[in-house]
């Protein structure tokens, strides 16, 4: 007789747990039961991301490097899962998501030389900028590539310190949410980064409006939704980014802001 | 205590100075000022005009052209037809004409000086020895960037974005043109610039300027107007760009308008910086520091240090030194170069000053003021401070952008920075102390675009200057200062 399957129930990853929606509620994709998550669940993982902020963000950069390198060993060990999950194309799409993880691994002690400068300015002061987390940042994924796209937008935000409130692709919800499994065990602490899945048009208003929700990587929005994020993130004066392409310094810079210094010099 | 006469301050403290007044004989103002567009100084559509006076005096300098959306629109013509050009020109040719205007802006410092000073408020020892040499040196930095700008960014090809729409605020007129205007021309941008309506005189003796450095028509126009021009030019649909310097609450008001419309968009807003004096600081050093944090420009800055947090333990001594430092501050005609303290800008400046510093009292600080006369015409407010602040208080919170400063103490380094970053703003903060790991430590810590640690108030064209939080986004300044007016491809 065949073996009877156990089943994975689809769960929110905030705050370092796998979760469902306070909600109690659910929407269907393709015969799974994904958690429609509320603003009560956006607004709890805001709160667990802004706690998590000073550790992971005063890490050394060769240390968080380390932590990402582990997400993509995890990953790498769960290869097949997430590409029986993604479906088609599934195998190279996986295996591009554990290049990003690497290649921004690589970058985390970097950043600060490629994005920093010490300043020759007229007298004689010490003067030097250095870029520093911007702090919370929430991460609208694109719908597809649904691991991919997130990876891309993740693996810049936590590489240059920050933390991430992530809305997974809403249509593809499974492979961004199982990705809370390997960063679980990838070492990274508690509540840096949430993945909540749901209706992206119930959720972005709240996000966007957020008043401890420091900046919004948009690159899943389309116009209209970037228009309205934009809007409401005024409020705050919040920084919105929309980006694609390939990983680079810009885009982990992109969640940066430059801190200058100045000391006089003298005897 | 009777008033001298007028624009020389009876001082209890320091020594008498005689009047040393810089003379502004030099200076010719017209009874009129145009728009500046497309090379050219044009009359308003409307032919509605508004009158820019001196604040020390409350005498009227000038009548001024009032654009309307129209002649908005125009501006924005002539700058899109430029950048045709401008865009394409070999950047050995644009940084040539950077320093063109950096050199004539050298060359019409004193001039420059002078009309800051008579249209600002602002004592003639800064404009002439801070606003004028930086504006200058802002050119100069920036020409040498024009044609330097693919070793600037890795891997990418910059290109310019366009039309850049700029208004610009009262505190520095000129500095901020030249923080607005220096990278957008250098990154190949054409620009519309609206000045501040109390301070519109040297940015239109900026476009004089323009045409002795024989720059192309359009590359530079210049509209003149108050809040509704601001408001049509950052509407604009012509534009690729708005960079804006000013209040938090038009900042707000900007982003929400360009939502959805792709243009790029740079703020430079409010602060309410933190300036930390711990127990083992050079308190002398400090002392200066504070004064020239607070009442530099007369508090209009908006990266004043307009929080004083003191070590419990030094509070007593710093306070004693610090008042008697005030008694000796100068406050009258902003021409006299013994001046240290200017006219307030405007009298809604000074109003609003005035509303802020009743809550203070109202909310139960403790006021100080040394003893000051004011003059009898002009706006005027002496350099001010209260103790007994609780960071609740309205004058702990919101930004006064007056002469006033809000003392607050704390015990441990960690409750400095604690109460330092305790504000939705972001610009600035001070650290006074002797010990290295600790500047370090709070420099870390602090959630501020700039720290000056053992200064404060320095600016150099090479140092990234801007905000975190809602104290705005980009940088000006410095290599990473020239990002908001491109596009890497």
């Amino acid at each position: 007789m065949a073996r009877l399957e156990v089943r994975k129930t689809p769960k929110l990853f905030s705050g370092g747990e796998f979760v469902r929606s306070e909600s109690g509620r659910t929407y269907q994709v393709d015969g799974w039961n994904v958690p429609r998550s509320s603003r009560k669940d956006l607004r709890d993982a805001v709160r667990s991301a802004r706690a998590a902020l000073p550790g992971w963000s005063s890490r050394t950069a060769y240390n968080r490097g380390q932590v990402l390198y582990r997400v993509a060993e995890m990953l790498e060990g769960r290869r097949t899962e997430f590409a029986r999950l993604i479906g088609r194309g599934g195998t190279r799409e996986v295996a591009a998501a554990i290049d990003t993880w690497v290649w921004y691994a690589g970058l985390a002690d970097k950043l600060v030389q490629l994005g920093g400068t010490v300043n020759p300015v007229a007298g004689p002061y010490f003067d030097f900028s250095i870029p520093e987390p911007t702090g919370v940042v929430g991460v609208v994924a694109p719908e597809r590539p649904s691991l991919l796209g997130l990876v891309r937008s993740l693996a810049a935000v936590l590489c240059a310190g920050n933390t991430a409130v992530v809305l997974v692709s809403e249509g593809d919800p499974l492979p961004g949410l199982c990705l809370g499994e390997v960063l679980a065990t990838g070492d990274l602490p508690p509540g840096v980064v949430a993945l909540l899945s749901g209706f992206r048009r119930e959720l972005l208003p709240h996000l966007g409006a957020h008043m401890d929700v420091n900046a919004i990587d948009a690159s899943g929005c389309d116009d209209q939704e970037l228009a309205a994020l934009e809007a409401a993130a005024a409020a705050s004066i919040k920084r919105v980014v929309r980006l694609d392409g390939d990983p680079s310094p810009y885009r982990a810079l992109a969640f940066t802001e430059l801190k200058t210094v100045w000391h006089p010099v003298g005897r | 205590m009777a008033i001298a006469a007028r624009g020389r301050a009876q001082l209890t403290h320091g020594f008498d100075y005689v009047p040393a007044p810089e003379s502004t004989d030099h200076v010719r103002i017209p009874e009129r000022h145009d728009l500046f567009i497309g090379g050219e100084f044009v009359a308003s559509r409307s032919n509605r005009r508004f009158v820019t006076l001196n604040p020390a005096t409350e005498e009227p300098l000038s009548e001024v052209a009032e654009a309307d959306q129209e002649d908005v629109e125009r501006a924005v013509a002539a700058a899109t037809a430029a950048f045709a050009s401008w865009g394409a020109l070999k950047p050995e040719r644009r940084a040539r004409y950077l320093f063109r205007l950096a050199r004539l802006i050298q060359e019409r410092s004193r001039e420059l000086a002078v009309l800051e000073t008579m249209d600002g408020g602002k004592p003639i020892k800064e404009s002439r020895d801070v606003d004028l040499p930086l504006a200058a040196a802002h050119f100069f930095y920036h020409a040498g960037w024009a044609d330097k700008l693919e070793w600037a960014f890795p891997n990418r090809r910059p290109r310019p974005l366009g039309v850049a729409g700029q208004v610009i605020p009262w505190n520095f007129p000129l500095l901020m043109l030249a923080w607005k205007v220096a990278p957008a021309l250098a990154c190949g941008n054409t620009v519309v610039l609206k000045p501040a309506e109390t301070t519109p005189l040297t940015a239109l003796r900026f476009a004089e300027i323009c045409l002795q450095a024989e720059l192309p028509p359009g590359v530079v126009n210049i509209v003149t107007g108050g809040p509704e021009t601001g408001a049509a030019l950052v509407a604009s649909p012509g534009l690729a760009k708005v960079a804006f310097t000013g209040s938090t609450e038009v900042g707000r008001q900007i982003q929400r308008r360009l939502a959805g419309t792709g243009r790029r968009l740079t703020l430079e807003l409010g602060g309410k910086a933190a300036n930390i004096v711990f127990e083992d600081a050079a308190l002398d050093q400090a002392v200066e520091g504070i004064v020239n944090g607070i009442y530099f420009n007369q508090g209009h800055v908006c990266c004043a240090g307009s929080r004083l947090l003191v070590q419990e333990s030094i509070a007593d001594v710093l306070l004693e030194k610090l008042k008697r430092r005030l008694g000796t501050l100068r406050l009258g005609d902003p021409l006299d170069k013994n001046t240290d303290v200017g006219a307030i800008n405007s009298r809604a400046q000074l109003d609003k000053i005035q509303g802020l510093v009743r809550s203070g009292i109202e909310e139960g600080a403790e006021l100080y003021q040394p003893p000051c006369p004011l003059p009898e015409r002009g706006y005027w407010f002496p350099p001010t401070l209260f103790t007994g602040v609780a960071s609740s208080h309205r004058i702990a919170r919101e930004e006064i952008f007056g002469p006033v400063l809000a003392v607050l103490t704390f015990r441990t380094p960690a409750e400095a920075v604690e109460k330092a970053n305790n504000t939705p703003y972001g610009l600035s903060a001070g650290i006074w102390t002797e010990k290295g790991s600790r500047i370090l430590w709070m420099a870390e810590r602090l959630r501020a675009g700039v720290v000056w640690a053992n200064t404060y108030n320095r600016f150099d064209p090479a140092s990234p200057f801007g905000g975190y939080k809602e104290s705005g986004f980009g940088r000006e300044g410095g290599l990473q200062g020239l990002l908001p007016y491109l596009e890497l491809v």
